[in-house]
């Protein structure tokens, strides 16, 4: 169906009907419960977990599929909403124009870095691209400050010219809309004690991701994602088979670039507003984290480990000593400030160290993601099977399919 | 020309910093073909080892102080150090005040615990495997160890002065024939960098003349042939990386005062060393000193005001400009060798 294969289909399949469903998946627990701040189906955390999802999803077509770790990512998705900006400034509030606009500057931009960057592999291609994205993250904070808006960034602001826009009314700054549909708007369906949100914004991005997501099978299943795998696998021999394989990295780096670009143009539509700090280069740190924590070139991993990551944020950032207590307000005194002591470190402010150690975790122990992490659960289970029923046999040890 | 001798003074403790980082990063490279992303956090390590001795040195208690009275007419409370007790107020208090050398030997061996518990626990299971993974375990050791000093330590700079005999800058021009007053240079960057110069020396001169510098030189060139030859090569490589260490850690503790320790200045200078890595060709112990002062240097005099009227915003990128640049027209670097990370 649509050119899928049936397994890729049903996968699809189930994405799409997970993400459309969130804000119920999200939102297990009853608004009244203490349980409640577990709850990720707020709008703004769902928007980021679709667009930070697509940036991922883009990262991992080149990482995944290539092999070549860059360290420069975030340059694009900054790069994006800075274009996204401008058209919101200049033309119209609609995010339309503005996505658009952020997909071709990025995808120029990823053309000339990665022209240049893909002279060279390895951790001479990393600390390339990763010196691109510091140069553009200190250029947008300093000299650039006229078009960047620098250490403040950009807002829509009133007296923006918005040719396509009838005048704003009543002074207020008008909001991002898809044709008069306000992206901050949001419905609450209250059943019982739940309380469940739909957000415009959330659905026009998951909708984009759900294209952009179908796009990344489409090319991992095609002749092109093939010489991409090719390219990892052994690019030497690739070259001595008569293929040129620099337009097929290019344009897998350019393409990568263009869903960065996505995604940050569309990180504008949600809020309206950009800074310099989205291009630094913890923010690249942080998309190879997620490729890496879901499953480098699995087609689902991304997204998982983009929705796992930006979960852990909201939700562990949230917890201070005073909930700490709260829980463990039930151990006799000493000890429980001893484990408050102790969970303050991960928690709140600290939640960087819990990322920290579960990224260490992640590429000691499971090199594949959570998704090689699920495939072994089950595939654990069926090589027990199998050694009952051919005793003497080992079990087949190739690789799995990617 | 007082200008220009001036920019190079100013590069040349950012340049020390950079070379020393390089240098043990290009050691780790070499022997254990390792990447290290968390070396930036063993520079931070020891520059607050620094301030943890400082810290343990100024340790004190309170005294009322009755031949003294604060503004409201109370008896004074005086902060007693105890070294004020055990040596003498003088003596005391000069230990205090020269804690920053002291924290040489003190960072030493924490340096070298360090060393060997990241070597031993963790990157040695990362030699077979590629060098993505490599950089991205070390990442996420650097984030680790990075957020454990935060939550010790604060996320605010800790200032840590230099010893006062060395506070306060002189008169670098006139020593040398110029005008007076016309080239200051503080003290404590011209002792960071005698200081760099001298450990560099010290590393060059342990590879090259001691019989463990020659077995570890012969195993960064054929580690197999090495190994059969009956030297357990690991062995001298964990001593090395353990070394590594102690170099970047020594590099931290004598920044302090430059630069007040915050925790995230390794990954600040991480970022560049690398680069300086590259620039100075990966493998190559001389290139990375050299590049480390080079762009140092340059980075300086990109920080003229003369030239940012020229090029506004030049000293931001300079150091990647010039990286984009190398690598473009000499892949291997400055002095980089063949076949070395060119898989």
């Amino acid at each position: 169906m649509f050119g899928l294969k049936g397994s890729d289909f049903a996968l699809f399949l189930v994405v799409a009907v997970l993400t459309l469903a969130a804000p119920f998946i999200l939102n297990p627990f009853p608004e009244t419960s203490s349980l409640a701040q577990f709850n990720g189906g707020y709008p703004d955390l769902m928007q980021r977990f679709v667009i930070f999802g697509i940036f991922a999803i883009g990262f991992n077509i080149l990482f995944g599929l290539t092999g070549y770790l860059s360290f420069g990512h975030a340059a694009f998705l900054g790069v994006g909403s800075y274009a996204a900006i401008w058209m919101m400034k200049l033309l119209t509030m609609n995010v339309i124009p503005a996505i658009i606009m952020s997909v071709i500057i990025a995808g120029l931009f990823s053309l000339v870095v990665g022209w240049i960057s893909l002279r060279r592999s390895g951790i001479y291609f990393s600390i390339l691209t990763l010196a691109f994205a510091q140069m553009s993250y200190a250029l947008a904070y300093s000299v650039l400050t006229p078009i960047t808006g620098g250490e403040t960034g950009l807002q829509p602001k009133l007296n923006d010219p918005r040719i396509l826009d009838a005048a704003p009314e009543g002074g207020r700054i008008p909001q991002a809309n898809l044709f008069g549909l306000d992206m901050g708007e949001s419905r609450v369906w209250n059943v019982g004690d739940w309380a469940f949100t739909f957000n415009a914004g959330y659905y026009v991005a998951a909708v984009v991701m759900l294209v952009a997501f179908y796009l990344s099978i489409r090319i991992f299943r095609s002749p092109f994602g093939m010489m991409l795998r090719a390219v990892k696998s052994n690019q030497q021999r690739m070259n001595y088979t008569g293929l040129n394989s620099k337009p097929y990295t290019l344009a897998a780096f350019v393409i990568s670039g263009m869903y960065a670009g996505l995604a940050g143009g569309l990180l504008v539509a949600m809020d309206t507003q950009v800074g310099p700090e989205r291009m630094f280069w913890t923010a690249s740190g942080e998309v190879v984290l997620m490729t890496i924590l879901g499953g480098v070139g699995t087609l689902i991993g991304p997204v998982l480990g983009a929705g796992f990551i930006k979960y852990m944020e909201n939700i562990l950032s949230k917890i201070n000593t005073t909930v700490l207590e709260g829980w463990f307000a039930f151990l006799p005194d000493g000890a429980a400030d001893a484990v408050v002591a102790v969970l303050g470190l991960f928690v709140g402010k600290g939640w960087h160290l819990t990322l920290g150690l579960i990224f260490m975790i992640v590429v000691i122990f499971l090199p594949g993601g959570l998704v090689e992490g699920g495939r072994r659960m089950f595939r654990g289970r069926d090589r027990t099977a199998t050694r009952k029923v051919k005793s003497g046999q080992t079990p087949p040890t190739s690789k799995p399919a990617e | 020309m007082e200008a220009i001798l001036l920019q190079i003074l100013n590069g040349l403790d950012k340049g020390s910093a950079y070379a020393l980082i390089a240098l043990g990063l290009t050691l780790i490279f070499g022997t254990l073909g390792v990447v290290n992303f968390a070396h930036g956090a063993l520079f931070m390590i020891g520059a607050f080892s620094a301030v943890t001795l400082s810290r343990l040195l100024s340790t004190s208690y309170t005294v009322i102080d009755e031949s003294r009275t604060d503004f409201l007419g109370n008896p004074l409370k005086v902060e007693m150090p105890y070294l004020h007790d055990w040596f003498g107020p003088e003596f005391g208090q000069a230990i205090i005040n020269w804690s920053v050398p002291l924290a040489i030997l003190f960072s030493i061996p924490i340096m070298v615990a360090v060393g060997f518990a990241m070597e031993r626990g963790l990157i040695k299971h990362f030699y077979k495997r590629p060098h993505a993974d490599q950089i991205l375990v070390t990442f996420g050791l650097a984030i680790v160890l990075q957020e454990i000093v935060k939550a010790v330590y604060g996320a605010n700079p800790i200032p840590t002065p230099a010893p006062p005999a060395f506070s306060g800058s002189f008169d670098f021009g006139a020593l040398i024939g110029f005008d007076p007053l016309q080239i200051m240079y503080p003290y404590w960057r011209l002792v960071y960098f005698a200081f760099a110069i001298l450990i560099i020396g010290a590393v060059f001169a342990f590879l090259r003349f001691t019989t463990f510098g020659m077995v570890v030189r012969a195993g960064m060139a054929d580690r197999e042939t090495v190994g059969l030859l009956g030297i357990d090569i690991d062995k001298r490589f964990t001593i090395m990386f353990a070394i590594a260490a102690v170099v970047a850690g020594l590099a931290g503790v004598m920044y302090a005062p430059i630069n007040s320790p915050n925790y995230h200045m390794g990954m600040d200078f991480l970022v560049l060393s690398f680069v300086v890595v590259v620039v100075g060709g990966m493998g190559s112990l001389s290139g990375a000193v050299l590049a480390g002062f080079l762009l140092g240097i340059l980075e300086s005099f990109a920080s003229m005001a003369q030239v940012i009227e020229v090029v506004p915003g030049i000293n931001q990128i300079i150091i990647y400009l010039v990286a984009i640049l190398i690598l473009l027209t000499r892949p291997r670097g400055l002095m980089g060798r063949k076949g070395v990370m060119e898989e």
